[in-house]
């Protein structure tokens, strides 16, 4: 329990802020801040692993996030059967192709020597491949974006209900992470950096601008969701007389019928999207308790401790015999599927997809002052680092207006000073997670909750 | 004359544009390299140092017009770019002094430094968006184009115009005088010779008696120089944005490792590889096809390798393979 308590309290400390938060703004702005508190926390778990566990570097985050936030589009949106119609064949020829040209790869690179020659025929391939690829797809997906372009012109997806998505957009960011990490992992830290940031952003690009599978920056909106509508909410009577139940000291102090019914119409609005934010609450909840006492597990096991092993000294755990790339390539697949889940989440809990808004400063970026705020290696100093930098990147704003009163007290309302600071209050938020970050690695390097690894 | 004009189509869409926008690259890859050869670590707040500069420079450009200095034809940032620079080192000196410093002195890993360099570019990021804000502006005044396309129709009676925006040689020009100055400082002078010693042995230099601080310094200097007049130039040719910079932080990158880390020269050269890359790739040769073919085998299509909205991802693509297949980048840097 003492060894805890600094655990404890931070986390304490944490949920008042975010009551206070309900108390003072509203319940509606503390639920959401939560929800999003506890999808980073998910995000930085899977960074945590990653980089904690195993020392890499991954800042291709927005790219997984993208990925996730696709399976979720891919598996509740219903298909668009006009558009499987008019190019689905030709799409699905393209796949076969696709197919086809990686066991052609695959069997040259297996069967054949190293040499020039097979290095440029494999280019070969891929470049003829390309071009057969899109002569194929060209009519296909001029056919798709044709089919209603202003409602749908893509192809749906299966039409399953969203939840399932948070198991697929794992496979799909794992997917990715295994064709990344068997390229790109043997570059060392700052190269993969660099390597993963790059990579992310072709995944954008692709997601971005294909518009016959995600309908690019069209954005996919209305998508299904785990929980109630609001609208069905307030219509149903067992919500109403819960609300009625809730606010009844409140609403006995009206005496007036009519304004006593004013009232409580208002009651049952506002409690109807608080009830629907505690619904993905409790969600959110569930899977974020659940990755943490996996990871916790892993981290404790020998697995573990292998991990560990190799991150703090490569070359002696490969003496030891064991198999670091294989290792390596696990981990980042393993903890890229975690950020592909919290990618679906997101967009499940938006209820649409946009792929324009995924910028590397907000989910790349971001997530790693999160992991490092929080404390890298140690799984509950990333979940607090996910709550607290996402707090304090949503309050920064009235933090900052707050501070920008306080000290323009003296100038004059229209002053150009005072007015320009508070027009640019927005980014103080930037501010605010440099210094902080700045000041952790200084005078904290190993986190606000650093690991701690208990020796028998 | 179909030949001709097939020429000038390219020069106009293809080699002038690209030449400029490789130029603008070059400046921040040699930036980039010379940190990461000289202070040995990957600068992500690279894109938010040059809109750092370039806020200055639209400043005082500002401040210049405001009280009606101009130069004439030329854009009235070129005067704005050495007082610019002046804020700028004096900027870079202190972020080193109270960040930077500390980790190198420690000899931390290059990682903690580039997640150090992140806490930097999102200060600097802050400090710009609250001083200028965070939308486009443009801050070209002067004569705006060199040859335009109609007078160069008239005057060679081809049907294809030739138009010169007096930033693109301005760009051009002020590229090459800065690089072959700055290789003729580390080539020649003893204080450049010393940096590259340091950058090839940090041990070995220390033993030859130089000097470690002074050294620091003058590399910030001289990427205080490159990232203002970098992002200056970018700056007046297109227009400036700080979200837009932080975005050219990735080619840049691309461009410093296509052309071999820690080499400035590959750099100066990997910023034009990317560029004609980029632009060669998602250029829509129709046109072209119809000047040179005959009429009977003139294209259908845009004959176009790769749509426009690609192009980020051919300079990553390159670095990508580049990476995989020769992580020294193209003309051998060395891997510190």
């Amino acid at each position: 329990m003492r060894k805890n308590l600094n655990v404890i309290a931070a986390y304490s400390i944490m949920m008042g802020l975010i009551i206070l938060v309900g108390i003072f703004q509203s319940w509606n702005i503390a639920l959401s801040i939560f929800n999003l508190c506890l999808i980073s926390a998910v995000m930085t778990m899977g960074a945590n692993i990653q980089w904690g566990y195993a020392g890499l570097i991954n800042f291709g985050i927005m790219g997984f996030t993208a990925l996730g936030g696709l399976a979720a589009v891919l598996i509740s949106v219903d298909p668009v059967q006009e558009a499987w119609r008019a190019g689905g064949f030709d799409i699905l020829m393209c796949l076969w192709l696709i197919i086809v040209m990686v066991l052609v790869i695959r069997f040259i690179l297996k069967n054949y020597e190293k040499s020039k020659i097979r290095t440029y025929s494999i280019a070969a391939i891929i470049i003829a491949g390309i071009i057969i690829i899109r002569v194929t797809a060209e009519p296909g997906i001029e056919a798709i974006e044709a089919v209603d372009p202003a409602k749908t012109g893509f192809l749906g997806g299966f039409g399953l209900p969203i939840i399932f998505s948070w198991i697929v957009g794992a496979f799909f960011a794992g997917g990715l992470a295994f064709v990344i990490g068997k390229v790109a992992l043997g570059l060392r830290a700052d190269y993969l950096a660099i390597a993963t940031l790059l990579i992310s952003e072709i995944v954008i690009a692709i997601i971005k601008h294909e518009d016959w599978l995600t309908r690019g920056v069209k954005n996919v909106i209305g998508l299904k969701r785990p929980a109630p509508y609001e609208v069905n909410l307030q219509q149903t009577d067992w919500f109403i007389n819960l609300v009625e139940k809730f606010n009844s000291s409140k609403l006995n102090l009206i005496s007036d019928l009519a304004e006593r019914q004013a009232a409580l119409n208002q009651f049952v609005i506002e409690g109807s999207s608080i009830f629907v934010k505690l619904c993905y609450s409790g969600l959110f909840l569930v899977v974020v308790i659940v990755l943490l006492i996996l990871t916790q597990k892993a981290l404790y096991s020998p697995w573990g401790r292998m991990m560990r092993a190799i991150r703090d000294n490569e070359e002696a755990a490969n003496a030891m015999g064991k198999n670091v790339v294989k290792q390596h390539l696990l981990i980042f697949v393993l903890g890229s599927a975690i950020v592909g889940i919290a990618g679906a989440m997101l967009v499940t809990q938006d209820g649409l997809f946009t792929p324009g808004s995924y910028r590397p400063l907000r989910y790349t970026f971001l997530i790693w002052v999160m992991v490092i705020i929080g404390g890298s290696g140690n799984n509950f100093g990333a979940i607090l680092g996910g709550f607290v930098v996402w707090f304090l990147w949503i309050e920064a704003a009235p933090i900052g207006l707050y501070l920008v009163n306080l000290t323009t007290a003296g100038l004059d309302d229209t002053h150009f000073l005072k007015v320009h600071l508070i027009e640019s209050v927005p980014y103080f938020r930037f501010l605010m997670m440099g210094i902080g970050l700045l000041l952790i690695m200084r005078y904290r390097p190993k986190g606000i909750l650093p690991e701690k690894i208990e020796i028998k | 004359m179909d030949f001709l004009n097939a020429i000038i189509l390219l020069l106009n869409y293809i080699f002038v544009p690209a030449l400029t926008y490789g130029s603008q690259l070059a400046l921040g890859a040699i930036f980039v390299t010379l940190i990461y050869g000289i202070l040995r670590f990957a600068n992500f707040a690279t894109g938010d140092m040059m809109s750092f500069g370039t806020m200055f420079t639209i400043l005082f450009t500002w401040y210049f017009q405001s009280v009606g200095i101009s130069l004439g034809v030329f854009p009235t940032a070129l005067l704005a770019i050495p007082f610019a620079i002046i804020f700028m080192v004096s900027y870079m000196l202190l972020i080193d002094k109270f960040v930077f410093k500390y980790y190198r002195i420690k000899k931390s890993p290059p990682v903690q430094l580039a997640m150090v360099s992140i806490g930097v570019m999102f200060v600097t990021q802050a400090v710009v968006r609250i001083i200028i804000g965070p939308s486009d502006r443009r801050f070209f005044d002067g004569e705006k184009f060199l040859i335009r396309a109609g007078e160069f129709k008239d005057m060679t009676g081809l049907n294809e115009g030739l138009a010169i925006k007096s930033t693109q040689v301005i760009t051009i020009l002020v590229t090459v005088i800065l690089v072959s100055a700055l290789f003729w400082f580390l080539n020649k002078t003893k204080t450049g010779k010393s940096m590259r010693a340091y950058s090839d042995n940090e041990d070995l230099a220390l033993l030859s008696g130089i000097d470690p601080k002074k050294i620091v310094m003058i590399t910030w200097i001289i990427a205080g120089i490159l990232a203002t007049i970098g992002g200056a130039l970018y700056g007046l040719d297109k227009s400036f944005k700080p979200f837009t910079y932080f975005n050219n932080m990735l080619p840049i990158f691309a461009a410093a490792i296509v052309g071999g880390i820690g080499n400035p020269f590959g750099a100066f050269l990997g910023g034009y590889v990317i560029a004609f890359s980029e632009i060669l790739l998602t250029y829509a040769y129709k046109k072209f096809f119809m000047y040179v073919l005959p009429e009977s085998m003139e294209p259908d299509g845009l004959v176009q390798l790769l749509s426009t909205d690609y192009k980020f991802a051919v300079s990553f693509s390159i670095l990508v393979i580049v990476l995989l297949y020769r992580p020294s980048g193209i003309f051998k840097g060395k891997v510190l």
